[in-house]
């Protein structure tokens, strides 16, 4: 709200009913923090832990909500600045106990409970009470916007807090990626050495040895020269395996749609591919998310003896998203096996994550997402 | 019989060109890229076409667009596609073009001359030819199908329906005899609910069933 330009009576009305929410909004806040602290002693003997799960989320689901409230107070955006996390629960739990923000909620949530809650209260006050209307009409704008600001200021990082947590994320996940992508070109070259290179010497020797063998025993060179088109075919099929597992054909061509199409053929269970994509992402996101989702796929098929998959595939909000679920038996543990972890890390360093929802007995459901723009 | 051919790397080109019209087909054109593909297929004389799947101008699945675009035009008409990689989606986009005279290979079968050319004239024929590895990727991941319904002995004679092979063929491969193999080939028809209809159509059919076409 600009603060030169007048006031107007519904803006007026507009940040009293804000403050009536803020009031509203007291009572969860309160129930949220007691349990919270609650919790966070009983961590010691796990009970904690299951508390926290459910408690987490819903403590940031009031802060967000205290986020938008500010936002339309101060008529300026109050985004929610949490980490990204993936991987099982107790991973997010870890995550979320290593992010800055998780500890400045709960500063902001004593703020709010307190002197946040009064400035609110004599917001409304000033109206209910009738003969103070004269200096609500010039008090509670001000006031509100001070509170607001107040919020704004615990529950978003400044510049400088902003740009040193997003170095400190970037360097997290660069180190990752690094880690990576050093395993992949050393599985890729342990491949390219057992495979087509073997094969390639294999073949040279055999022509070696038929070019001697040509004028003194023709029917035996000849079967060398047919060991040697052997050996070239299975280095060529040495040789796709490799490229698929680089960069599958099939995505240049058609595209992420096209390509998870591609798989969900290939699999032995039926699968529902459901995908609205309005354009392609740019390479490494698609890449990253192809992967990511045969990697899904492999994992169903190997553990989960499901008879129905489906996959949904949606960009919106400047996020693409993707969901893999199936009818299988669950209890996926994102944190045995590295497929899932290597998936997470990719996803990483393109700011984006993923979740996986799969209790014993099924069904599993894995959530991918990156930001990204569609071209 | 006159074959256009597309293939944008100029040795297999030459390659193929040169193999073709010592196995006594006549090329009647050699082209590197879609648009002069395209032209080259409005030529009624034509009688086949060997199509790469990927060419310029994207270096992406136009040669599979172009020949499924020319049955479109000309219902029937025989195209072989030849690919670095085979896909199992491409295969059944190219069988659900039409009714047979279509063939999709890796480039790597060049190398067995008779049987490239085998498969070109089975193509041409009216035949389906599909690579040995689309086919081993059905059998490893089909199981949901009418194929169910049949015995490990018919499923290996319909994969090789599926490679194109005749029953003079199919019989040598499994070390059996040509009568026996007409009589997997009536019962898989009967499984598969196949209608009466000639025998090529009905082969024909059998294989896009087992592919789930």
């Amino acid at each position: 709200m600009e603060t030169r330009r007048p006031v107007t009576l519904a803006e007026r009305l507009a940040v009293t009913g804000y403050a009536g929410l803020h009031l509203l909004l007291w009572v969860p806040l309160l129930t949220g923090f007691i349990l919270l602290v609650t919790s966070g002693v009983l961590v010691v003997v796990w009970v904690g832990v299951v508390l926290l799960l459910a408690l987490i989320p819903a403590t940031r689901a009031l802060a967000n909500a205290h986020r938008k409230l500010a936002a339309r107070i101060l008529d300026a955006p109050v985004p929610p600045p949490y980490r990204p996390t993936s991987g099982g629960a107790l991973t997010r739990l870890r995550m979320q106990a290593a992010d800055p923000m998780t500890w400045r909620d709960l500063l902001w949530t004593l703020w709010a409970l307190t002197f946040g809650f009064a400035i609110s209260l004599i917001g409304v006050l000033l109206l209910a009470l009738v003969v103070t209307i004269p200096i609500w009409w010039y008090g509670v704008v001000p006031l509100l916007q001070a509170r607001a600001s107040v919020d704004r200021a615990l529950l978003t990082f400044g510049r400088t807090e902003a740009l040193e947590q997003r170095v400190s994320v970037l360097s997290e996940t660069r180190a990752e990626v690094v880690d990576y992508s050093a395993a992949e070109v050393r599985r890729i070259e342990r491949d390219l050495h057992d495979g087509p290179q073997a094969r390639l010497a294999a073949l040279s020797l055999s022509l070696g040895l038929a070019d001697d063998l040509f004028q003194s025993d023709p029917d035996a060179a000849r079967k060398l020269v047919n060991e040697a088109r052997g050996s070239a075919s299975s280095a060529l099929v040495e040789l796709r395996d490799v490229v698929r597992g680089i960069h599958p054909p099939v995505l240049a061509d058609r595209g992420l749609v096209g390509a998870v199409q591609a798989l969900a053929i290939d699999m032995a269970t039926p699968v529902e591919v459901d995908a609205d994509l309005r354009g392609r992402p740019a390479a490494a996101v698609e890449s990253a998310m192809y992967f990511a989702i045969a990697e899904c796929l492999a994992n169903t098929a190997k553990h989960s003896g499901a008879t129905r998959v489906w996959i949904r595939i949606r960009h919106d909000g400047g996020v693409l998203r993707t969901w893999v679920g199936d009818d299988g038996r669950g209890g996926t543990d994102p944190t045995t096996g590295t497929g899932l972890r290597g998936v997470a890390t990719r996803l990483a360093a393109l700011d984006g994550g993923l979740r996986i929802t799969s209790p014993v007995g099924g069904p599993t459901t894995v959530h991918l997402e990156v930001p990204c723009a569609l071209s | 019989m006159r074959v256009v051919l597309a293939e944008d790397q100029a040795l297999l080109r030459a390659g193929l060109a040169q193999l073709l019209e010592a196995k006594g087909f006549e090329v009647a054109a050699a082209v590197d890229d879609l648009p002069s593909l395209e032209q080259a297929l409005l030529d009624p004389t034509a009688d086949a076409a060997v199509v790469d799947v990927r060419m310029p101008p994207t270096y992406a699945d136009e040669g599979l667009r172009a020949a499924i675009a020319i049955r479109e035009r000309r219902p029937g008409f025989p195209v072989l596609v030849l690919s670095q990689y085979v896909e199992h989606l491409y295969a059944r986009e190219l069988l659900a073009s039409g009714e047979g005279a279509v063939g999709y290979l890796l480039k790597d079968r060049v190398g067995d001359v008779g049987e490239f050319v085998d498969a070109l004239r089975r193509v041409a024929a009216g035949g389906t030819v599909l690579d040995p590895e689309v086919v081993a990727s059905v059998i490893a991941k089909r199981k949901d199908s009418p194929v169910d319904r049949l015995t490990d002995r018919e499923r290996e004679v319909l994969a090789l329906m599926a490679e194109g092979r005749g029953n003079a063929a199919i019989a040598t491969t499994l070390v059996i005899t040509e009568k026996a193999v007409a009589k997997h080939i009536n019962a898989i028809f009967m499984k598969l609910d196949i209608p009466t209809d000639t025998d090529d159509h009905r082969r024909v059919r059998a294989v896009l069933a087992w592919l789930g076409v």
